[in-house]
């Protein structure tokens, strides 16, 4: 296959109806030819051992799917490296026998990253899972693949820190890293992309290099820099490359200071215009708020019917506050001056860990509660961001968009970035509601370029968002995009067909 | 106003993956992460919270193990504990100590820092014993409150919910008692850094077992650890006919 310029219909040839099933008919033989693998399959087992390499058709459907509408493309093979030598080992194999590479964390992507497009080899890196070099003075932890947000957060428990940086899912830190993930805390701690320090990543020819300092040894060493000036910018050349680039086996992430105290409200409007507006007013004043999220009519109906809750059907802002008691008596009364003096309503409050578990499970059930107003159907999510002077006009646009097009599209979003997300509904089975579905996305995101933004805030550009991706930033810059991919993986073995 | 008690233990991480010793006598302890038994951070949110809501003046966390154990005292201390007993046990009689020996800790430090309460975990999650705050109220002959999911300080009296086999079951006890705390009980928080650095500062006391009078002597000896045993391959069948020939063959039907 080749990766040259296509023009949009590449992406509607991803989303035919057939790619929705979750998994196509796998041969029951392997499609490998004889004599190249019989000589790699053996090779890869004395790297990582016997247990360290599949053929199973199971294991590699597991392995070809993420949590997207693409289909599944399994790899040939999957292998479990158990260190970074390993995984230079088997990428010095891969390089030889001009085997593509997958690099594969949790599986949790939303844009189809990890399809072996051209087979290959999968590396599941689950079982490098160790936390490394814990600085808690300096605010820094290493830590491998197979280490989650949700683990190193647990870890950290008694430390008095955490890494704040939620995209919802329980995701691979290195996968977060690969993806250059978000989430709903972004607006306050910021995204990965601030938040990865250095990496260790293995390059398509098995080279092993360390992006902002190297990494010496395992022992724990005093005040790691988190400032520099020197060379090149690699670490953040590597955040969101996808794994087209390389394979990241190590990233050291900053830690912050877990809040003294946490405030939870949620506030409804008379318009989204209210709602919007209220949060481009609350960013201006400065107010350090930790989670701002919206949540339109139809996002409120679907969890209220989905959680059995009550709240009113109208457009919603979920907000959290993050302080010392003092700083947030401040920041919730700047706060609910402007949303009351726009229209809202009065908070519905939560302070302690249950009551805000409750209030927040409305949000974080968005997605299963827009899926469950049509059982049956499949989701796909929209992942526009614009600058926030234009949020209002772009989700007012949309849900008009939206309603003229008799589409289900509940939208929820992380507004404080200017990042929002329709969760499209769709009847797998209905070739008219797909096309609909698709143009509708195309229109959104050429309106997000239209206005500045671009087509994805945070969940990538792997399989589905290429063509959008040359429309977003011009053939010169894709140009020296490509450049750089051909000099890093000039046999294109990593992760061939994403992003580029 | 009173004081309540909270023992804390230190066990291996609940995410560690557990590995025996090449000698069979015991778990790998050595370089691997420990941290509070999740029970016991419920039984210190739980004295956290009754004290922030006035019903009780002092809570004094308690464990017993060797230097190591402080670490968890000063996580309780975080959280909101006034101050920590670390009652120093090591070597062969920490190897050999159970649930027995605590409880006769916790009776004796009960009578000497004249408790109302005892809140601990219902059972560690390296044991598994669910024992000690049994023998303890038992020993000191004080009501107890087991598996608690919900704890109500009325007066001299504690209203207690307990998770039950059949659904929940509402008791009344008089102070002082032993409660153990449930999964349900609460969400414990965690420590932040300014509490952290303030519990650098907070008193932990220390004393021997003989101090209170208590002999670690146990009659339980462990003879030997094994992991459970491998899970064997299964085996596919063609058709439902060889399924059928095959489970009558060995018995099944």
């Amino acid at each position: 296959m080749s990766f040259a310029l296509r023009p949009t219909r590449s992406l509607y040839a991803h989303l035919t109806t057939s790619n929705f099933v979750q998994c196509r008919t796998i041969k029951k033989e392997h499609t490998l030819k004889s004599g190249g693998w019989e000589r790699v399959i053996p090779a890869f087992r004395s790297v990582c051992g016997e247990d360290g390499v599949s053929l199973g058709e199971a294991v590699r459907e597991q392995h070809g799917r993420d949590e997207s509408v693409h289909r599944c493309r399994p790899p040939d093979v999957v292998v479990w490296p158990r260190s970074v030598e390993e995984v230079s080992a088997l990428a010095k194999i891969c390089h030889h026998h001009h085997l593509p590479i997958i690099p594969f964390g949790t599986g949790t992507g939303l844009e189809g990253g990890v399809g072996a497009l051209k087979g290959g080899v999968c590396f599941s890196l689950r079982n490098m899972d160790r936390v490394l070099d814990l600085h808690q003075e300096d605010f820094d932890v290493s830590v491998e693949p197979g280490v989650t947000r949700k683990g190193l957060n647990s870890y950290l428990r008694d430390t008095g820190l955490w890494f704040p940086v939620d995209p919802g899912a329980d995701a691979s830190l290195c996968g977060m890293a690969a993806t250059s993930a978000s989430g709903t805390n972004a607006v306050r701690y910021g995204t990965m992309r601030e938040n990865v320090l250095n990496l260790e990543v293995v390059l398509a020819d098995g080279s092993i290099i360390h992006t902002t300092w190297l990494y010496t040894s395992l022992v724990t060493l005093p005040g790691l820099k988190q400032k520099t000036s020197a060379g090149y910018n690699l670490t953040n050349l590597f955040v969101g490359s996808e794994g087209t680039l390389g394979v990241i086996t190590k990233t050291t992430l900053r830690l912050y200071g877990v809040p003294e105290a946490m405030v939870s409200a949620v506030c409804t409007f008379p318009s989204v215009q209210a709602a919007v507006d209220s949060t481009v007013q609350v960013l201006q004043t400065g107010v350090p708020i930790a989670r701002i999220e919206f949540l339109d009519d139809v996002m409120i109906d679907a969890c209220n019917r989905f959680n059995l809750l009550s709240y009113p059907v109208a457009p919603t802002l979920f907000l959290e506050f993050h302080g010392t008691e003092k700083s947030l008596e401040e920041q919730v009364t700047v706060t609910e001056e402007i949303t009351q003096a726009n229209g809202g309503s009065d908070f519905s409050w939560a302070r302690d860990a249950e009551t805000r578990g409750r209030l927040w499970k409305a949000r974080h059930d968005a997605w299963y509660a827009a899926l469950a107003l049509r059982p049956g159907c499949k989701a796909y999510s929209t992942d526009v961001c614009v600058p926030l002077s234009r949020l209002p006009q772009i989700i007012v646009e949309t849900k008009e968009d939206l309603m003229l097009n008799r589409l289900t599209g509940p939208i929820a979003g992380h507004v404080g970035d200017g990042n929002f997300h329709c969760i499209m509904v769709m009847d797998p089975n209905d070739q008219d509601e797909v096309i609909r579905v698709h143009e509708f996305t195309e229109r959104l995101a050429r309106r997000a370029l239209a206005l500045d933004g671009t087509c994805t805030g945070e969940h990538g550009v792997g399989l589905g968002k290429r063509a959008l991706l040359r429309e977003e930033m011009g053939p010169l810059a894709i140009e020296v995009m490509q450049g750089l991919k051909t000099t890093l993986d000039p046999k294109n073995l990593m992760n061939p067909g994403k992003v580029l | 106003m009173s004081r309540v008690l909270v023992g804390v233990k230190r066990v291996i991480d609940y995410a560690v993956k557990i590995r025996v010793k090449p000698d069979h006598s015991g778990v790998v302890t050595d370089g691997v992460k420990h941290s509070m038994n999740p029970f016991c951070e419920i039984a210190v949110e739980e004295a956290v919270k009754l004290k922030e809501k006035k019903l009780i003046k002092e809570v004094v966390a308690v464990s017993c193990g060797p230097t190591q154990v402080t670490e968890t005292i000063r996580t309780a201390l975080a959280m909101g504990c006034d101050r920590g007993i670390h009652v120093e046990v090591s070597g062969k009689d920490y190897e050999a100590m159970g649930p027995l020996q605590i409880s006769k800790i916790f009776a004796a430090l009960a009578k000497k820092e004249e408790a109302s309460l005892i809140i601990l975990g219902k059972q560690a999650i390296d044991d598994d014993c669910n024992q000690t705050g049994q023998m303890t109220a038992a020993l000191l002959d004080w009501p107890q409150g087991t598996f608690a999911s919900e704890v109500t300080i009325d007066g001299e009296k504690v209203k207690v919910v307990r998770e039950i086999d059949g659904g929940l079951e509402t008791i009344k006890i008089s102070m002082p008692a032993v409660l153990t705390a449930d999964l349900r009980l609460n969400t414990p928080r965690y420590a932040t850094l300014p509490n952290i650095m303030k519990a650098k500062k907070k008193k932990i006391a220390n004393m021997k077992p003989a101090d209170l009078g208590v002999d670690m002597v146990s009659r339980v000896e462990v003879l030997r650890v094994d992991e459970p045993p491998t899970r064997l391959a299964g085996v596919k069948v063609e058709t439902v006919d060889d399924l059928v020939a095959k489970l009558r063959a060995n018995g099944t039907i």
